[in-house]
């Protein structure tokens, strides 16, 4: 039941009217309901004794066209229509009238949930659940009061149907009532659908995105043109926490095209014409680099540093009971070490920013995941209030977290280049700079001893898990690293369904801090801890001599959205059933950002090279808002974690990234797609995310089928050619 | 100045010779549809065809070009094959970030016009150099299919 939302007290939104004759639906987010962060608006005392102005949401113009403004970035996962869709549902709009845009950085377009604008967590959909229907009743509440008064009735006798205004035989456009609503008071409270009478919410339902992808008029932060913005492209040290001790720019400066050179705090920036001449002048430009205390940086030496420590007590993530003893007294035991590798995003879209300052601020063209934060990096650059600073937000050629950046690094450096060199500029990174460039997943070694009763069942865990932090130094440092344990390190370990049911379990950590600058990659710690733990269960499951779906099943017995996408998934699959010759079937069941995802792999493996044939994947996430982009996301996530597991890892050798491009960094391509069918859990439960949660169970899922098909146990991620050379 | 045919208008480019066709599409004729992934012909996105063949336009200097048809995607709905292509990438919704999408539609659009009923194994082949970060590489197979049966 939806209880009415009273409008007057919570102060949440208004309606104004700022396009000439059309209607505005702006409103701010009350600071009690906010989860705030260091960096985020302050909280006035009282909660509510002041709130900023509010900033547009929605506009309904005299044309019937209805604008909606997204707080979040599209990034390829179809937010642009999903919000939408939201408002649309709640205004009963005309589908085909739907226009949107991104909306510009400010402080109202804070994430419901954390204060900062920010996307990303798999959290747009169901943080901006309510927000967004609100939009849409509220606005479908003035419009009607407004033809109310129109037409003398009552307001309760009027319908509203796809974009009109309905009483009797009178019949008016939401266009044609815009401008007499703007002039209303908003209504005291609003009441939203009841899930049963919802006609978009539930639908699949195309994207919205999709004609201006297919006609090449999507523009994209790399295609941002305007006259007089020039192309700088920066020359960054070899290795992390290196720096400029000297260049000679003679050669660069011979370039045809080439304007100016200058030293920025990431480097030295060639700015030119163009992105060739650009190049060109970076390619001949001599910079004698001061290498910093990283030159010596080896990723297998600092694996075995890992596994020193992994030895070590660490902090404690989780404990319960006395897992030590309980060993001593286990049937058998298992002992385990996993280990993965650092991983670069590698958005199809090269990172870049153009910047344009001037006399009454800055304006920033970019496509970015975290508006505020780089607003507030621009601003301190150049010394000026966050809201001289207007960012443009643009279409994402892919995010999957590399575009969301505490130190806003892109963006900062984009700003640099612009007030050093005084031009207008856009940085354009080059693939190999995206790969060189850092903030990578961290490596992570887990080591795991478990003890099983005699029946087989887990009776203890001692885990270890050793990477670096992600947190750290970041805004959520605050609520995300509790005594030293950053919990995204050990996410879908500590707080594994399996351990809660394990009465002796301890989690221990590590967190080096070895100089490699880090970030969140598209399912953050689960990257990792999908693949570890649901590894491990399969090894149980195989010393135990049971069935893995079996296994789980009692394992996770109290535990039912596992459960049922585990179940969906195994049914769906075929599980129990023959396989084709040749094809063995994995499983693996994780939660994570709320979701719950079940997949099982069908893998061959012929002369040591695996084929992953088909991908059954089964998600419960709450309400599927629109299971149309959710199918989509679980195609995409398991593609994205596929190509990590079989190809991908950024190493070091003297302090330098060994890979440049996708040759050597090597991503899944057309003729490594699994066929992939997604199947959907009927939920209301709470709502959980779908951008990340399809990643972390897919390596798990083909390591366990090649288990099955070789008797060969996978523990280090890439797979690579772990089964040729064996 | 280099004279060049794109999407059937003689242009006159102030561009070296050496310049990829890439670059002199996007910052000079300003066509930004045709996409920068990777700058060694390793990803596809900046697939255009060159007298009807894909070609990787990130590699291929504009000297190479003179004489000969440049089509990019801002074009390629005059063609009958990709006008089906773009149809079919519609109906299916292959499209995630997007970023790829021009170059996987040349690259279909390419292959297409020269096998009119690719198998799954075809499509590996012709489509393998375009790399999707976000996946949508089902999506792309069966909208490949679905333009093949529309143009049957």
């Amino acid at each position: 039941m939806n209880a009415p939302l009273n409008i007057s007290r919570r102060k949440f939104m208004q309606a104004t009217a700022v396009v000439a004759g059309g209607l505005v639906i702006a409103f701010t987010i009350p600071y009690a309901k906010r989860f705030l962060l260091p960096g985020a608006e302050k909280s006035p005392a009282g909660g509510e004794a002041k709130l900023p102005a509010p900033n547009a949401f929605l506009r309904i113009d005299t044309d019937n066209t209805i604008t909606v403004l997204l707080a979040h970035s599209e990034m390829g996962q179809s937010i642009w229509t999903t919000l939408p869709m939201l408002i649309a549902e709640e205004l009963d709009a005309d589908w085909s009238k739907i226009k949107v845009e991104h909306a510009p950085a400010a402080p109202q377009y804070a994430h419901t949930a954390y204060g900062l604008q920010i996307t990303g967590g798999s959290s747009t959909t169901w943080s901006e659940f309510d927000r967004y229907r609100q939009v849409g009743a509220l606005t479908r509440a003035l419009l009607v009061n407004a033809a109310a008064r129109q037409w003398g009735v009552a307001p309760s006798t009027i319908k509203t149907e796809n974009g009109y205004a309905l009483s009797g035989d009178k019949k008016l456009s939401y266009g044609e009532l815009a401008e007499a609503a703007a002039k209303l008071e908003a209504p005291k409270s609003i009441t939203l659908k009841e899930p049963q009478d919802w006609k978009i919410i539930g639908k699949a339902t195309k994207r919205l995105d999709g004609p201006e992808k297919i006609n090449g008029t999507a523009i994209f932060g790399q295609d941002i043109h305007f006259d007089g913005l020039l192309t700088a492209v920066v020359a960054r040290p070899p290795v992390f926490g290196g720096s400029v001790k000297s260049f000679d720019a003679s050669a660069t400066q011979q370039i045809k095209g080439v304007h100016n050179v200058v030293q920025v705090p990431s480097g030295v920036a060639v700015i030119a014409d163009n992105y060739w001449a650009a190049k060109q002048g970076r390619d001949a430009l001599k910079v004698d680099w001061e290498l910093g205390p990283n030159a010596k940086l080896d990723s297998q030496a600092l694996l075995e540093e890992f596994r020193k420590l992994a030895a070590t007590e660490g902090l404690t993530a989780a404990k319960a009971g006395d897992s030590k003893a309980a060993l001593t007294k286990a049937a058998k035991t298992i002992e385990a070490e996993y280990s993965v590798p650092y991983l670069a995003h590698s958005p199809m879209e090269p990172l870049n920013c153009a910047v344009r300052i001037d006399k009454d601020g800055c304006e920033i063209w970019t496509g970015t995941q975290m508006q505020g934060t780089d607003q507030q990096a621009a601003a301190k650059i150049l010394g000026i209030k966050p809201e001289q600073v207007k960012i443009h937000t643009v279409f994402l050629g892919g995010g999957f977290g590399r575009r969301a950046n505490p130190v806003a690094d892109f963006v900062a450096e984009a700003v640099q280049v612009a007030k050093a060199a005084d031009a207008t500029v856009k940085t354009v990174w080059s693939r190999e700079d995206d790969v060189h460039g850092g903030y990578y997943r961290p490596m992570y070694l887990h080591k795991a001893k478990i003890g099983l009763d005699a029946s087989g069942m887990p009776v203890a865990w001692e885990h270890t898990a050793v990477g670096q932090s992600i947190m750290l130094g970041t805004p959520f440092e605050a609520f995300q690293i509790k005594n030293g344990v950053d919990a995204t390190s050990v996410e879908g370990v500590a707080d594994s369904a399996y351990l809660k049911g394990i009465a002796n379990h301890h989690v221990h950590l590590h967190s080096p801090k070895p100089g490699v600058p880090v970030l969140w990659w598209r399912s953050v710690g689960h990257s990792h801890s999908g693949f570890v733990m649901e590894s491990l269960v399969d090894e149980l499951a195989h010393v135990a001599g049971k069935d893995p779906v079996e296994y789980r099943r009692i394992l996770l017995k109290e535990h039912p959205r596992h459960l049922a996408a585990l179940n969906l998934a195994a049914e769906k699959a075929g599980w129990g059933t023959p396989s084709a010759a040749g094809i063995a079937r994995g499983v693996a069941v994780h939660e994570s950002f709320g979701s719950y995802v079940a997949q099982v792999a069908e893998v061959s493996v012929d002369k040591g090279t695996v084929k992953v044939h088909r991908v059954v994947c089964a998600i419960d996430c709450g309400l599927a808002v629109n299971p149309e982009s959710l199918n989509a996301q679980m195609e995409s996530a398991i593609a994205f974690g596929l190509g990590a597991a079989l190809h991908s890892q950024i190493s070091f050798k003297d302090g330098k990234v060994q890979q440049s491009n996708f040759h050597d960094y090597q991503v899944l391509r057309m003729n490594e797609m699994p066929k992939v069918e997604v199947y959907i859990v009927p939920s209301t439960e709470k709502m959980g995310g779908v951008g990340e949660p399809g990643v972390p169970p897919i390596a798990p899922a083909v390591t366990n089928a090649i288990f099955a098909a070789t008797g060969k146990r996978i523990r280090t991620l890439p797979i690579g050619n772990q089964l040729t050379s064996a | 100045m280099v004279t060049l045919n794109i999407n059937g208008k003689i242009e006159q480019l102030d561009a070296p010779e050496d310049m990829p066709i890439l670059w002199a599409l996007r910052d000079v004729a300003h066509l930004t549809g045709t996409k920068f992934g990777c700058g060694i012909a390793q990803c596809g996105a900046c697939t255009v065809h060159l007298d009807g063949q894909a070609i990787r336009s990130c590699v291929t200097p504009i000297s190479a070009a003179v004489g000969k048809r440049i089509t990019t995607i801002e074009h390629i709905s005059n063609d009958k094959v990709g006008q089906a292509v773009q149809a079919a990438w519609s109906e299916i919704d292959v499209v995630q970030c997007g970023y790829c999408q021009s170059g996987q539609i040349m690259a279909a659009t390419a292959l297409l016009a020269i096998n009119k009923k690719p198998t799954d194994t075809d499509i590996d082949t012709a489509m393998s150099g375009n790399i999707c970060r976000c996946g949508t590489y089902q999506r792309i197979r069966a909208a490949i299919h679905e333009a093949a049966n529309k143009l049957a």
